[in-house]
């Protein structure tokens, strides 16, 4: 066709679109695992027009904004639907990219020569916490407020600079219209940008290496007389038409929950968020939604006096401590296969208490500390025990992975 | 393995609410409102109680009154003869012709906005708050609520319930409980009649925290129907193609 | 790959599946862009207000504010109104042919529902700037020796009469815009209701 050859002399369409999606060989024995990454860029997409039309709307001032949000429910044609899309987005956006980190740990993702795919990951991974913790001041409900307080206090616990640095953070001595009004701006310019260069830096990095696969081996050891790999297929049609199908799951419970409990019980939407910003009425528990609450229950997991400098400054640095931990797995990892499909018990082992640690970590973070919730202790002492299980996975990593006896790899993926 | 351990837990969890859902204010005992959206003319009875008794001191500042007219098919006619006393056009929110330092000077607090009360606060508790006052002679007002002790808002609707006393018992760990109710002087209703209209009024305020919530679930229907059927196709194509691979 | 590919099915799937993929996508880009159109607010806002006219002499101008548009009301004597019968010479669109500038029953020589009741839209026709009133006649304003009072618009010169009626040779494509009205009583007027509305 004329028209794509005019633009192919300009712009190279034609061979972007073959190298990453027609002539793209992806394994053919991608699983259930691997429909995630797709699902969180559509989500990406979602939030983003999502995001554009409520700002339409939304008035980044504490006089109005809770206001605003209510003006956005009612008074805005399909402003419900707009807003509802956008608050669900960010919980669906979270498990969508959990399970897409789970499928990481479980075939070695991470692993040479994929290391740097694994990092720019987790540094989306962290931005989007960002996003999301900014995002949430912004309905101006109590608990937007209160949870923005508590978080913000936390870099005030970071020695001789803490205090002073809360409050340039803040711009304020408390949180107030000066915060909200940055928050603002962190949340529709700074983040999305980011995000979005970020997304684009992870899938040029994966498609200059491949995809891994459940079986965790390098499908390029074996090509056919035209260099295309025998055990890979092209992206489109092939995953495309897969991707469609898992987009359509998605959706399908994605605007279930958007039209029939659009607050999950609580867990997408806090009932304390629909009372209007308060400063002397603190709810009576403060917690962050729930995709920051494994975080959140290690922090509050460090309660111990005798700490120098306090407990609090060591529940900041253990939170940090177990966020940065995923960034080197690359290194913590001496197995000499990547899939668990290929390792001894003891891998397998370490990441199922891991996953049951960090769904654990994640229940006890919304819930009071002194209760019990699950069974003969307190919370607050089974999220010790989480914590200790959360380092352990990492940091014995090393020596686990290296006494692991694994069984060899096959040469074709099954 | 490790697959169906993390995809079962989190349904786990699913059914025990955040800490912030369940402890409301103290984790007392609620009656359950049993509300029907679906039920018009109870959303009008509630309406008509909510803007003669409610809207004397509270606002709903983020409903419009043509808005509440249309979505309960009440007509403007009644709408301005009945339900419309403290502003002019069936456009305007309902608010109170009454300044928040004024509210304050002459109710001792602001009385707070009920737009979102039965979303911040829950159907079940407006429904018991409702049911819960009892004469007390220990308060400035001369009324007390079992749900909201000390509470500043005398008791707007006796004439309908009648004059309460509360009996309390006191356990051996010192711990106050409700024990019941004794009718000084009746109302205009019996309690049957009177709990029916506080259900209505909480089914109202339910629609009034959220009026999408009305089309919420007939479009969300529609949008299941749809979404299953391109499941299915998506699914036909996909089968289709990896016939290939396969 | 295999030979047996039934490229009919797949053809037709493929059509089927791509339509009703885009009918939902459609479906879900219709509420995204209604959510632009005027909110309740707006519409609240924009309600129909009502004027009462029994102090208004002839001669002067009422200007009321109507979904954040100046609704100018004039009262014109018999005199005026026999006036701008003279000028029709000069007029680009002297009966009202437009039909979008005026309502049905403003469409007559006067522009109005009474006679003597002018109700039209203080907004240029050309760019919607604000025209100034000039009701003083002849060359002292400096819009002609034979100006006959009207309104003038100071962007680009742009000249009506007083039934907002444009001029020749000026950048204004039409006539002002008489707003949706009607009269609830002889000396009220309901702006942004139509006639036919009000009564039936």
């Amino acid at each position: 066709m004329s028209l794509i050859n005019w633009i192919d002399d300009r712009f190279p369409l034609t061979k972007v679109w073959n190298e990453h999606l027609a002539q793209y060989y992806a394994p053919k024995n991608f699983n259930f695992w691997y429909y995630f990454g797709g699902l969180a860029v559509v989500v990406l997409v979602l939030q983003i027009v999502t995001g554009i039309i409520l700002t339409m709307h939304y008035k980044p001032d504490a006089d109005l904004a809770f206001a605003s949000v209510e003006y956005i429910m009612r008074d805005v044609p399909a402003g419900w639907f707009v807003r509802y899309l956008h608050g669900v987005g960010a919980s669906m956006f979270f498990l969508v990219v959990y399970l897409h980190m789970f499928r990481g740990l479980m075939y070695g993702s991470y692993r040479n020569p994929r290391e740097l795919i694994w990092i720019l990951g987790m540094v989306i991974y962290v931005a989007l916490m960002a996003e999301a913790f900014f995002g949430y001041l912004l309905p101006w409900g109590n608990m937007s407020y209160w949870g923005a307080q508590v978080i913000i206090s936390l870099f005030g616990a970071i020695p001789v600079i803490g205090e002073p640095l809360a409050e340039w953070i803040r711009g304020d001595f408390v949180v107030s219209d000066a915060t909200l009004n940055r928050f603002f701006a962190f949340h529709v310019i700074l983040l999305p940008l980011l995000l979005a260069l970020l997304v684009y830096l992870h899938i040029v990095a994966l498609h200059k290496v491949g995809s891994n696969n459940p079986d965790g081996i390098d499908i390029k050891k074996n090509k056919d007389k035209d260099g295309i790999p025998v055990d890979g297929i092209p992206f489109h049609p092939y995953y495309t038409v897969k991707d469609t199908f898992g987009i359509a799951v998605f959706m399908t419970i994605f605007l279930g929950i958007v039209f029939f409990v659009p607050e999950l019980g609580g867990w997408f939407l806090e009932k304390d968020n629909f009372a209007p910003a308060d400063i002397l009425q603190t709810p009576p528990d403060i917690v962050p939604l729930w995709y920051l609450t494994p975080y959140y229950s290690i922090l509050r997991a460090v309660t111990f006096e005798w700490l120098p400098g306090g407990a609090k400054v060591w529940g900041v640095i253990a939170m940090g401590a177990a966020i940065v931990m995923f960034f080197f797995l690359p290194w913590l990892d001496r197995a000499k296969v990547r899939s668990i499909r290929y390792r001894g018990w003891m891998y397998k082992t370490a990441l199922t208490i891991f996953a049951v640690t960090f769904v654990m970590l994640g229940y006890l973070g919304t819930k009071n500390p002194g209760h019990i919730d699950l069974f003969l202790f307190e919370n607050v002492i089974w999220a010790q025990i989480g914590m200790l299980l959360y380092f352990a996975f990492f940091l014995l990593m090393p020596i686990y992975t290296t006494l692991d006896r694994t069984k060899p790899e096959p040469d074709r993926v099954g | 393995m490790k697959s169906v351990i993390k995809k079962l837990l989190p349904l786990v969890f699913l059914f025990s609410s955040p800490a912030t859902m369940a402890a409301g204010s103290g984790g007392e005992h609620l009656d359950s409102a049993y509300i029907n959206l679906a039920d018009k003319a109870s959303l009008r009875r509630g309406a008509h109680t909510f803007v003669n008794y409610c809207l004397s001191c509270h606002e709903a500042s983020f409903m419009r009154y043509d808005r509440m007219a249309r979505d309960l098919d009440i007509d403007l006619t009644d709408l301005r003869e009945n339900m419309m006393f403290a502003s002019g056009r069936p456009g305007d929110l309902m608010k109170v012709n009454m300044s928040a330092e004024d509210a304050k000077s002459w109710l001792g607090v602001t009385p707070p906005d009920l737009s979102l009360t039965a979303r911040s606060r829950g159907p079940d508790w407006i429904y018991t708050y409702m049911r819960g006052f009892y004469r007390d002679s220990g308060t400035a007002t001369g009324w007390n609520n079992t749900l909201f002790p000390n509470v500043a808002m005398p008791h707007i609707l006796y004439e309908w319930q009648g004059l309460r006393s509360a009996n309390f018992e006191v356990s051996s760990n010192g711990a106050k409980s409700l024990a019941g109710f004794d009718q000084m002087s009746p109302g205009s209703m019996n309690a049957e009649e009177y709990d029916g209209a506080m259900r209505d009024l909480t089914n109202f305020m339910v629609y009034l925290a959220e009026p999408a919530k009305l089309v919420r679930y007939k479009i969300g229907v529609w949008v299941m129907v749809f979404m299953l059927i391109f499941i299915g196709l998506a699914y036909a194509l996909k089968k289709e193609y990896w016939r290939d691979v396969h | 790959m295999t030979d047996d590919v039934n490229s009919g099915r797949r053809r037709l799937l493929t059509t089927v599946t791509t339509g009703v993929g885009l009918a939902g996508a459609t479906a879900l880009a219709v509420p995204l862009v209604a959510s632009m159109k005027p909110s309740a607010r707006a519409v609240a806002a924009g309600a129909p207000v009502e004027v009462d006219i029994e102090d208004l002499a002839p001669g002067k101008l009422k200007v009321v504010e109507w979904r954040g548009k100046p609704v100018w009301i004039l009262r014109r004597d018999e005199q005026t109104l026999a006036e701008l019968e003279e000028i029709v010479g000069d007029l680009s669109d002297p009966d009202s042919e437009v039909i979008e500038q005026q309502p049905a029953y403003a469409q007559n020589r006067h522009r109005s529902i009474r006679p003597d009741v002018l109700v039209v839209l203080g907004v240029c026709t050309h760019l919607g700037c604000a025209p100034t009133k000039e009701f003083e006649k002849g060359a002292s304003t400096g819009l002609g020796d034979d100006w006959m009072g009207g309104f003038f618009c100071p962007c680009h010169g742009s000249k009506f009469d007083l039934s907002g009626r444009v001029y020749k040779n000026v950048p204004a494509p039409t006539n002002l815009v008489v707003p949706p009205h009607s009269y609830v009583t002889e000396n009220r007027i309901l702006i942004g209701v139509d006639e036919t509305e009000a009564t039936g």
